[in-house]
């Protein structure tokens, strides 16, 4: 066990799938000499060299494109695009060649490639740094979404997601990168893909988030139980494609209640889907109806005003309260 | 029989300016006076990007990207155009876009993340700051086309770094220039470095400029430390485009000094001889040289113009500092020409809470009354709320 947070998890995870697989390559803008923008590649070209660790050409189209060629031939590319807000330039070689492979070629080729990179807010980045953008790719069939919350998961995860068969995309929240450092095996373990964590155990309330906003409902759970004696449920929903319905209806319908706190825009969201499944699913065991706490349907706004857009804490505990307002 | 890139001929690098301040060939037409303002202009963009590293690091703005060094491609390259051209921006052109006529104070306020940071000011023909690398070549060919359409002789200028020149949307911008002829000339600073990546990595041609030979437009590559070579250079090109020639290609050869943006850190990647190296080619004191040969600049003249400029960017902070960086409800109307009703909606719940905060804050209210009315759902309680906060 070591003490690490996110970043060291994340290239504790490389490391170790590098030397255990040398199938396994890593590419993207700055991930060679400099180790990455956020460091998360940081001494993998030293250790693995520069066939293994290779800065590309700034073009994303041209590194999620290469993926798919080398994961067909039987590497294991893992392509790290500097920032989510980026992956845009990549969706045609994402949505329509990288997700349907599978399906195009009738279960022949199989594409083992993992996508990596930092989204979310609260940092004060430029334009297009912050986006959450995991509701696009839900909406891709033959794609795996992973979005950690801790250093634990991170590692896990992320060993999984290169194991994996199919691409996944593990988006990893960058205001979490160093937030809080916790034992992590040094060795290798794997968190399922797919299978999501009830971080903490409530009877009122089912509070269902994923990546940055894990330890905020965590705390406001926390802080609801001591003070208005509201035993609020956190599941960490840890992979967005495939949702782990079990877990969400167990939860509601032990809790009677829903809700659901994004970072992304509201409309069409995961919240959506969640809410959706949720109705079709488990109606008839809720007392109040579900809510979504998320980022307004706006771009993603500047640093001046973030704090205000993104699902804060005032804004999950008017959303509690209202919930429990239905007797 | 094949084409053997080993055998065209080399690319060479134009220039006028040299580094001692000596000039050789044919000079551009420039007024004393007219040579005095462009160096004013680059002692003023070096003064600010000093300052503005200074605000960032005293947590006055946020991330910024300085641009020192490459004042003889920004400034030159400007000044060739007119008030009637385009201009498309990366985030490192501030100094185009004050030749431009966009206020100093304008480029503070994107930084510091106000809501109105963005806007462009009016009358000047120019995008915002891109942050998506390449994205704007496009934006400058469909600009190009539409000023082909409309005849209105006007010129489009997009500035891209040679990292740039490897995303898709570059070669694809200048096909359908080529393809289309149109009024377009793409300036790439060369600054050597795209973040960490050297510009050996993007690109294996030897230059640049020669890429303008697949497109069939043609292309230069011009010393960029050199301002009266970049100038001229430019001034034919805006020329070619005018006059309906079609698109031009200039890789402009520089040089960042410092980091890419102010969260990065160089020394990991460039060595101290390289950096010292293109110091010694530094825009600013190579047109001093000249200037002060020719009798037109002294070091008293020059110290002057920086405590000019010095006050007047000071100035720009003061007046950036003191205005307001907008509010949430602000961003709402934003988006869509017309509000629509659910952004309205939410816009409302936005303005609901940020009262509520406010009057938390002045210890009016008891925590977590009333004001913060969860979102989404039409129920008694938010249609209230939310037709409260329209009254206020
Ligand atoms: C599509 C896209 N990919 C990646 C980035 C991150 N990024 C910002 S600047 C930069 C390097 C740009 O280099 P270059 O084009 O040479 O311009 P310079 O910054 O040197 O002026 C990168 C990779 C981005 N902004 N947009």
């Amino acid at each position: 066990m070591t003490m690490m947070n996110i970043i060291e998890a994340i290239n504790s995870a490389l490391q170790l799938e590098m030397d255990r697989d040398d199938k396994v390559i890593v590419f993207g803008e700055d991930v060679g000499h400099a180790g990455g923008v956020f460091r998360a590649t940081d001494g993998l070209q030293a250790r693995f060299g520069e066939r293994r660790v290779v800065d590309t050409p700034l073009a994303e189209s041209a590194i999620i494109g290469a993926a798919v060629g080398m994961a067909a031939r039987g590497l294991r590319p893992i392509a790290e695009i500097q920032f989510l807000g980026f992956i845009y330039e990549a969706m045609d070689q994402l949505a329509s060649q990288a997700a349907r492979m599978r399906f195009r070629s009738a279960g022949t080729i199989t594409l083992p490639m993992v996508v990596r990179a930092p989204y979310g807010g609260g940092v004060r980045t430029p334009e297009l740094h912050s986006d959450s953008l995991e509701g696009l790719f839900l909406h891709s069939p033959g794609l795996k979404v992973v979005m950690p919350s801790n250093p634990y998961d991170a590692k896990g995860l992320l060993l999984a997601a290169i194991r994996d068969e199919n691409p996944v995309l593990f988006f990893e929240p960058m205001k979490l990168y160093r937030f809080r450092k916790e034992e992590v095996p040094d060795g290798d373990y794997i968190v399922e893909i797919g299978k999501a964590n009830v971080v903490v155990d409530g009877s009122d309330l089912t509070l269902i988030t994923w990546g940055p906003t894990v330890p905020l409902a965590v705390g406001l759970a926390q802080k609801f139980a001591a003070e208005e004696g509201v035993s609020v449920e956190v599941i960490d929903l840890r992979t967005i494609a495939p949702l782990d319905v079990d877990t969400i209806l167990a939860s509601v319908n032990k809790t009677g209640r829903a809700l659901i706190v994004h970072e992304a825009v509201k409309a069409g969201g995961v919240g959506a889907e969640v809410a959706a499944l949720i109705s079709e699913q488990a109606l008839f065991s809720l007392e109040a109806p579900i809510l979504r706490v998320t980022g307004y349907d706006t771009p993603y706004p500047v640093g001046g005003v973030e704090d205000d857009w993104l699902p804060n804490a005032a804004r999950i505990a008017g959303a509690i309260r209202q919930i429990m307002s239905y007797a | 029989m094949w084409i053997q890139p080993e055998k065209q001929p080399l690319v060479e690098t134009f220039q006028l300016l040299d580094v001692d301040g000596t000039t050789h060939g044919e000079m551009p037409e420039l007024t004393d006076g007219e040579m005095l303002d462009m160096f004013q202009w680059m002692v003023f963009a070096r003064t600010f990007d000093e300052r503005a590293v200074r605000l960032q690091r005293q947590g006055r703005i946020g991330t910024y990207a300085p641009f020192s060094g490459q004042e003889a491609a920004q400034v030159g390259s400007a000044y060739a155009i007119e008030k009637t051209d385009w201009v498309f921006p990366t985030y490192r052109e501030l100094p185009v876009l004050w030749i431009h006529g966009t206020p100093v104070k304008q480029s503070l306020l994107y930084p510091m993340g106000a809501v109105s940071g963005g806007a462009v000011t009016k009358g000047v023909n120019a995008f915002p700051v891109q942050i998506i690398i390449a994205a704007q070549t496009l934006h400058a060919m469909g600009s190009a086309w539409a000023s082909q359409y409309l005849g209105d002789k006007s010129v489009n200028v997009c500035y891209l770094g040679d990292g740039a020149t490897a995303q898709g949307d570059f070669h694809e911008a200048l096909n359908f220039a080529s393809v289309m002829k149109l009024p377009v000339i793409f300036f790439i600073q060369n600054n050597q470095w795209a973040i960490s990546v050297p510009r050996g990595r993007q690109a294996a041609s030897r230059t640049l400029a020669q890429k303008a030979v697949a497109y069939d437009i043609p292309g230069i590559q011009v010393d960029g430390n050199d301002i009266l070579g970049v100038y001229k250079v430019m001034t034919e090109a805006v020329e070619h485009a005018r006059s309906g020639l079609g698109p031009v290609l200039i890789e402009a050869l520089t040089y960042r000094h410092g980091p890419h943006t102010t969260s990065d850190d160089p020394t990991r990647y460039r060595d101290a001889d390289e950096v010292a190296m293109w110091m010694q080619r530094d825009p600013i004191t190579r047109f001093a040289r000249f200037l002060t040969a020719r009798g037109l600049l002294d070091s008293a003249k020059e110290a002057a113009m920086r405590e000019d400029a010095e006050q007047r960017i000071g100035q720009a902070v003061i007046e950036a500092e003191a205005e307001a960086k907008g509010t949430l409800p602000e961003v709402f109307d934003m988006v869509y020409g017309t509000v629509p009703r659910e952004l309205e909606r939410q816009r409302d719940e936005a303005a609901t809470l940020l009262a509520g905060k406010a009057q938390m804050a002045a210890g009016t209210a008891p925590v977590g009354s009333g004001a913060s009315a969860g979102p989404g759902v039409n129920t008694r309680t938010s249609a209230q709320t939310a037709s409260t906060a329209k009254g206020e």
